[in-house]
């Protein structure tokens, strides 16, 4: 049972109760139209604390098309917060006015904090600082099981800022429930698997390398990454690393034939546009997923998927 | 060799690793307290070469999850009547709350107020314990 539940990290839920938000997304998007009501009267409060263009729209986006409602804000500076009010405060108000909050903050930990302010309103992190990204991993999760038929005994590999990035460590930590699944990192050296994931990992399950070209064909998924500049305190450490690893046609040519490459965007060098043709590439298809994921996930929490 | 004389009642707390009994000094607050309070430092140990010890003229009960944090290789031995009624071997709490403080620069906990912060022992080796909100790694205090 979902409803008056919190999403924080996927952790969060059993693989079951992940299943069945899969199976009720697949049921929305077979039928939209049978979906388009179950949120009548319900409002979801939008709390983004950072810029964010995709979360932020397709959390909206998936209310709207709910039939619900939206208020919120996008800009701090435009809310109590440049007040100096505390995130308790905020959250035990909005719930006065709200039926579930999804926010997006700069600091980690942010949402589990504010859960803990939140008597009946479920919470839904969509990002908090480079620590967790659990609306992402559920959209990778569908992705996967859209291209590959299920999330069980792939070889995945996960390129890019392994440090900072929020959405691998949420799927990094998911995937690894499933059965059979083996993860290559593929990182600069600065910006490696930070200890406290790999230590929840088997490490017989993983690898770790620099080198893409060396492992690239013997991967069923390509989850490729963007370096955030906002993470960096050096500019020219950010600089030094954003062009590591640059996805092209020619490296695309020794990956398998049935490998899927995944990124959560937005993209900046990382793949080179000359791959977006190739039928593998899934990256937009994966955003497209990520509203219907999130559509399933809000019916879910507010339990409302049966009145369709 | 200083001599400290015989405790009547209270508490001893020996096996300190030489360089940790002001730690533990200031984190009981001792300093508050109106009781006899003797804090020995580097006395020669045939065990550990050297070792700090502390010892409490007192009646009052003290929170022993801190001392297990500072060093869990300690001993408390309670005393009554100039006799030793208990001795206790400290380990590493499996749970914190409220004692520690995240360490990680960009946890919402460095800029809010958040009370009774939960820590869980995730390597006992290196004395680490996991925030209950970012889940980064921190000691209670820095080792060397």
């Amino acid at each position: 049972m979902l409803k008056g539940r919190h999403l924080i990290e996927p952790g969060d839920f059993q693989l079951d109760e992940i299943e069945s938000i899969m199976q009720l997304a697949d049921n929305i998007i077979a039928d939209p139209e049978g979906y388009s009501l179950v949120c009548k009267g319900k409002l979801l409060a939008s709390l983004f604390y950072e810029p964010s263009t995709r979360t932020r729209f397709s959390f909206e986006a998936a209310m709207l098309r709910l039939g619900g409602e939206i208020i919120g804000f996008d800009d701090p500076n435009n809310s109590s917060v440049s007040k100096g009010e505390s995130l308790g405060d905020t959250i035990r108000t909005i719930e006065c006015y709200s039926d579930i909050a999804v926010i997006r903050h700069p600091r980690e930990g942010t949402a589990r904090l504010v859960s803990k302010f939140a008597n009946e309103m479920p919470i839904i992190n969509a990002g908090d600082g480079g620590h967790e990204h659990p609306t992402q991993t559920l959209t990778d999760l569908l992705t996967i099981r859209k291209f590959k038929g299920g999330c069980d005994n792939h070889v995945v590999g996960v390129c890019g800022d392994l440090l900072f990035g929020r959405t691998i460590h949420s799927l990094v930590k998911t995937l690894s429930r499933y059965q059979g699944v083996k993860f290559v990192f593929i990182s600069p050296k600065e910006l490696k698997m930070p200890a406290h994931i790999l230590h929840q990992l088997d490490p017989k399950t993983y690898t770790e390398t620099t080198s893409l070209d060396e492992v690239i064909g013997n991967l069923d998924i390509l989850y490729m990454s963007r370096v955030q500049r906002e993470r960096f305190v050096s500019e020219e450490e950010y600089l030094r690393l954003k062009n590591y690893y640059i996805l092209d046609k020619k490296k695309m040519k020794s990956a398998k034939e049935e490998m899927i490459v995944m990124h959560p965007l937005p993209r900046v060098n990382e793949i080179a546009t000359e791959v977006d043709e190739d039928p593998r590439a899934v990256y937009f298809a994966q955003a497209k997923y990520g509203m219907y994921v999130r559509m399933a996930l809000i019916a879910k929490l507010l339990g409302v998927e049966d009145k369709k | 060799m200083i001599n400290v004389s015989k405790l009547k009642k209270g508490i001893i707390i020996d096996h300190i690793e030489a360089g940790h009994g002001f730690e533990i000094y200031k984190e009981l607050h001792l300093n508050d307290i109106d009781d006899v309070v003797v804090l020995l430092k580097n006395i020669p140990s045939k065990k550990m070469k050297q070792k700090d010890l502390i010892k409490i003229e007192t009646d009052l009960q003290i929170d022993m999850t801190v001392l297990g944090l500072i060093d869990p290789n300690v001993t408390i031995n309670f005393v009554k009547n100039g006799e030793l009624c208990k001795k206790i071997s400290l380990t590493l709490p499996k749970v914190v709350n409220g004692i520690m403080t995240c360490k990680n620069p960009r946890c919402i906990t460095q800029y809010e107020d958040v009370k009774d912060i939960r820590f869980y022992l995730v390597n006992e080796e290196k004395k680490q314990y996991r925030c209950e909100y970012c889940d980064a790694y921190t000691t209670f205090i820095d080792e060397e």
